[in-house]
């Protein structure tokens, strides 16, 4: 069957069957299994009232449970196994772990990783913040603010592509193609640099892609925030002398400080998860490699899953922080 | 908060300026692929996107038309023409007819041509050949002029990659694909996602706080977990790699945002409304379709453009689940990753195929921006 005929047989399906089910599932609850009626009547209501709203839970919890809290468990089993040829698996305790821990392109992703989780979190928030501040207080702030939320909308595989001509580079007698080269060469550098290859600086230019795209999801949240600070916090500051900066500084942001936080935390975790950039642009070539690519090589190139679930198991390991960090506010908010 | 400390229009001219550099810095990298999509593979290798925005002066080879084209006029053979392309409105300044003195003539001269005639070409480009012995060979003259040109774009490398079988095929292909896996994977997420959102917003029942934090914990789970054991799961029940897998991957994995962003809305809708219509005897399923989901339409269309935007740029989710070796179900981005393997320099293929993927998110996110922000203020933990 034609694909798109299939994907439009498939929403009809899925819509019609969802609804049906709640439809249905309401139904047998209300009239066949506990019908509001005869002698029973008022303690059947307060069953069906008992049961519904596992009624209208079930699909989503068998959607969370089965794709994401089984995998994890899935995964640390895996993590701790080798596939033996031929078919099932061998308990090998923490094998895994004490190979991929010799491994130098695993420190090289880890060394990698934790200077993305310093830079790109702390660049894109200052960004974020400076943009949202700047364009607060200017009439077409709400135009400038929608093109640099604008790479938001653009997937990581674009981005990629966007920035590879950014950094193209041309034989030296040639005109340059790659804007960074272009500039570099007409501030007076001798020899176009192929920039994604000098190792270390590379990973750099490759962290400004996802700034450049993170930017945005931070200026929005702040802006938000700054503009719920009170006023007259700001009003009696003004009154006191403080300059421009100093509100900013000392007025203003101990107040987003909470938002600024969960600004910073959420993009560590984008930054955890970051796979298509690295994928795309370099492949962790010339020191580039990052975890989540790190375990992508692992699982289907090498086709090792009990070294691609260990490394799975390390990003899980580093984002447990900010998982725990954001239950218990929750848990607070709730209460 | 305009006027902080006097020092007003200073402070203003600069924080315009300011902006206006950011503004220019965040738009230039995608400004550049834009404009490249639209120049020729020749004049993107030939110099880069921003010089093509004005009239640049080139060197250029040129050729004038085949002596076959030869008419014979009072007895002289003439071949009269016209350099450039059809409306290249190029402006030359100086022109030779050998490769070692390519300036040696202006406008309006006439040059001896070696194999015998001459050759007058004009500040156009348009040229006229004269001689009185009849053009012999097969290829015209060569021309070198330099030339000033306008600024010129082609729509040809959209036509190429969308319509027609050639170097880059498989992007009208893989457009369709996208859209196959985008539309169901957005749509089946939400009604199950506004089910369970209203159960834990608006029904009484033990466990439901355990379960709210369950969501929240969930939320920040790194996907890159579920790939093996569920790609697993897929094989062993006999789904394998395909459309089918990869909606409900999607749909899980985009369940506790979902979840999320709809509880925290639907429980903050006021209360009087849905008791009333409990002591008026509507049932929950009733207040549910009636009430509840009209009211969250904001929150309905912020979690959608999340998960369509999500869904359309993954590369991930479809690489694992429903790309298989035939390679008829790719996605863009999967077709892009290829395109850079086999056509990396090709500039034009490149640009072009990823102006087709960003088209529909950019369309998307401009026109329903207001709801992508309010989706992100209330989806970010707090």
């Amino acid at each position: 069957m034609n694909p798109a005929l299939l994907g439009l047989v498939t929403i009809v399906l899925g819509v019609v069957g969802c609804v049906g089910y709640f439809y249905l599932s309401n139904l047998v609850l209300d009239t066949v299994i506990f019908p509001a009626r005869g002698p029973h009547a008022g303690r059947n209501i307060n069953w069906a009232n008992m049961v519904r709203p596992w009624l209208f839970l079930l699909p989503a919890i068998v959607a969370l449970g089965l794709y994401l809290a089984y995998p994890v468990v899935e995964t640390l089993r895996l993590s701790l196994t080798e596939r033996v040829p031929g078919g099932g698996y061998t308990w090998v305790g923490l094998a895994n772990y004490e190979q991929m821990l010799k491994e130098p392109k695993f420190w090289e992703a880890m060394r990698n990783n934790i200077m993305w989780l310093i830079v790109v979190p702390a660049l894109s928030t200052a960004f974020g913040l400076l943009t949202a501040q700047l364009t607060d207080r200017i009439r077409w702030g709400n135009l400038a603010k929608s093109l640099i939320f604008m790479p938001m909308a653009i997937s990581f595989v674009g981005a990629a592509v966007i920035w590879k001509l950014v950094y193209d580079t041309r034989p030296v007698e040639q005109d340059q193609i790659g804007m960074l080269n272009a500039l570099y060469i007409f501030f007076g550098g001798t020899e176009p640099q192929t920039w994604l290859t000098i190792p270390i600086w590379n990973n750099f230019f490759l962290m400004a892609v996802l700034i450049w795209i993170q930017t945005g999801f931070a200026m929005v949240i702040l802006s938000a925030a700054l503009r719920g600070i009170p006023e007259e916090t700001i009003e009696a500051a003004i009154v006191d002398g403080a300059g421009p900066l100093q509100i900013f500084f000392k007025i203003k942001v101990p107040q987003i400080r909470t938002t600024i936080l969960v600004v910073w935390t959420t993009i560590t975790i984008t930054v955890l998860k970051v796979f298509d950039i690295v994928f795309a642009m370099t492949n962790g070539q010339w020191e580039t490699q990052v975890l989540a690519n790190y375990m992508f090589d692992k699982l289907f190139r090498a086709n090792d899953w009990g070294l691609g679930s260990a490394a799975a198991m390390v990003i899980m390991l580093l984002v447990t922080p900010i998982l725990i960090w954001n239950v218990r506010n929750a848990r607070k908010e709730m209460r | 908060m305009d006027n902080i400390a006097g020092s007003k229009s200073t402070l203003t001219w600069l924080v315009h300026i300011s902006v206006a550099a950011l503004v220019i810095l965040w738009l230039i990298p995608t400004f550049g692929l834009f404009i490249s999509s639209f120049r020729t593979a020749d004049q993107i290798a030939t110099n880069g996107w921003w010089q093509s925005l004005f009239p640049s002066e080139q060197n250029l080879t040129l050729r004038s038309a085949a002596p076959e084209t030869q008419v014979e006029q009072n007895g002289l053979y003439v071949i009269e023409g016209q350099l450039f392309e059809d409306g290249a409105k190029a402006k030359i300044s100086v022109w030779g007819i050998s490769s070692r003195d390519i300036g040696s003539y202006k406008p309006g001269d006439t040059a001896e041509l070696r194999k015998g005639g001459n050759i007058t070409v004009q500040v156009d480009g348009s040229y006229r050949m004269e001689s009185s012995e009849p053009f012999t060979g097969s290829r015209g003259s060569r021309v070198f002029v330099t030339a000033t040109q306008p600024p010129k774009f082609t729509l040809f490398n959209y036509q190429d990659m969308l319509f027609k079988d050639g170097s880059a095929s498989g992007m009208g292909k893989a457009f369709l694909n996208t859209f196959t896996v985008t539309i169901p994977a957005t749509i089946i997420p939400i009604l199950v996602a506004a089910f369970a959102a209203y159960a834990l917003a608006w029904m009484e029942f033990p466990g439901r706080a355990i379960l709210v934090a369950a969501v929240v914990g969930l939320l920040v789970v790194p996907l890159q977990l579920a790939l093996i054991p569920l790609l697993k799961f897929h094989l062993e029940i006999g789904i394998g790699k395909g459309y089918l897998g990869v909606w409900m991957a999607h749909t899980g994995f985009g369940m506790p945002l979902a979840i999320y962003l709809l509880r925290n809305y639907m429980a903050g809708l006021p209360r009087d409304i849905i008791e009333n219509a409990r002591v008026d005897g509507a049932t929950d399923f009733q207040i549910f379709v009636k009430l509840i989901l009209p009211l969250s339409f904001p929150a309905l269309a912020s979690f959608a453009i999340f998960q369509f935007l999500w869904t359309w740029n993954d590369l991930l989710v479809a690489k694992v689940f429903l790309i298989d070796a035939t390679g008829q179900t790719t996605v863009m981005t999967q077709h892009i990753i290829e395109l850079l393997g086999t056509f990396g320099g090709n500039w034009e293929i490149l640009a072009t195929a990823a102006f087709v993927s960003i088209a529909v998110p950019l369309a998307v996110f401009f026109a329903m921006q207001k709801y992508l922000v309010r989706g992100l203020l209330a989806g970010s933990v707090k």
